[in-house]
């Protein structure tokens, strides 16, 4: 079935994106990548460890995924302005998962932080994934300001409670001119199937398979459901009744 | 000449670049973004800036995250 996932001029195979954060080690990443079939991984940009061995380059390079460098950790729109240079320059890349945190208990989008840094980034000519609010309003106004993809959290991150509110991101997706990319919250398959099947175009996770029991089979599972929950969204599901409906004829029945 | 390096006071020759700088702490051939007193410098620039003492030198790479 032809139905390709066309975000910012590119065409991505998988409409399952992964977070790498969480992970125990590379290997784990690794294994990760190849379950789940993605085509594009986000990373964070931090100080040069002169203790490690390995980087995340010869992962990214083995697998020929796409890099979405993100502004992790930022709390003004200043920092993550010059967060995203950081990544440009280290990556050559213009993508950027814009990030804005308000605070570390809720780990939530500073929406004004947040508008500020997209409408500057844009004007550098970043290609703007903002992470934000499940707020239909905000979602609108970043894409007025000329973000490439709205990216609704469904829960705080780390948090695993799926989709709080599914009005809000069927609203998002009502309007949406750009991609909506289902972004934080995912606990386990159904939440992935549920947002493709409320319309998002993709889904980004991290640690509902980085810190699941065993990541590996957990990226199996979230690929199957991503494809589950596009599958049925294209299909177009049943409404929903307050009473049965008869799937077997109800006429010409025996005289029993 | 003392430079801050990644939040650490380090001695470095003076005059040294920053293309010097990065080969001192890393020997990864990319994927690295030198910010000096917070403005990113460009990786066609790193051996023509020269530090003079005294700057803030950030050394970033990208690591697993998001």
């Amino acid at each position: 079935m032809d139905d390709p996932f066309v975000v910012a001029g590119q065409t991505l195979a998988s409409r399952l994106i992964i977070g790498t954060g969480g992970a125990a080690s590379l290997d784990v990443v690794d294994r990760i990548l190849t379950a789940s079939h993605a085509s594009l991984c986000t990373v964070a940009m931090r100080r040069v460890d002169t203790g490690t061995t390995g980087s995340i380059f010869d992962v990214i390079d083995r697998h020929g995924v796409r890099v979405l460098p993100n502004t992790a950790g930022c709390r003004t729109a200043a920092e993550a302005v010059t967060t995203a240079q950081i990544a440009r320059e280290a990556l050559e890349t213009d993508w950027i998962k814009l990030e804005v945190i308000a605070d570390e208990r809720t780990l939530l989008p500073d929406p004004v932080e947040l508008l500020e840094a997209a409408a500057r980034l844009v004007a550098l000519g970043f290609q703007v994934f903002p992470y934000t609010n499940d707020d239909p309003v905000l979602a609108r106004r970043l894409q007025q300001t000329g973000c490439v993809a709205v990216m609704p959290l469904g829960a705080p991150i780390g948090t695993g409670l799926g989709i709080a509110n599914r009005h809000n991101i069927e609203l998002i997706v009502g309007e949406a001119q750009v991609p909506v990319i289902l972004d934080a919250g995912i606990g386990t398959a159904s939440d992935a199937a549920l947002a493709m099947e409320l319309g998002c175009d993709a889904v980004l996770l991290a640690s509902a398979v980085t810190r699941a029991q065993d990541p590996e089979r957990m990226a199996a599972a979230m690929a199957a459901a991503v494809h589950a929950g596009r599958l049925a969204r294209l299909a177009g599901r049943i409404p929903r009744r307050h009473h049965a409906q008869a799937s077997s004829p109800t006429d010409r029945m025996a005289a029993l | 000449m003392i430079v801050t390096i990644n939040g650490e006071d380090r001695d470095v020759r003076a005059g040294a670049s920053v293309d010097e700088l990065v080969a001192e702490l890393t020997s990864a051939p990319r994927g690295i973004a030198v910010v000096v007193d917070g403005t990113v410098v460009p990786r066609s620039e790193w051996c023509s800036h020269m530090l003079t003492g005294r700057e803030s030198v950030e050394v970033i790479t990208a690591v697993q995250g998001g």
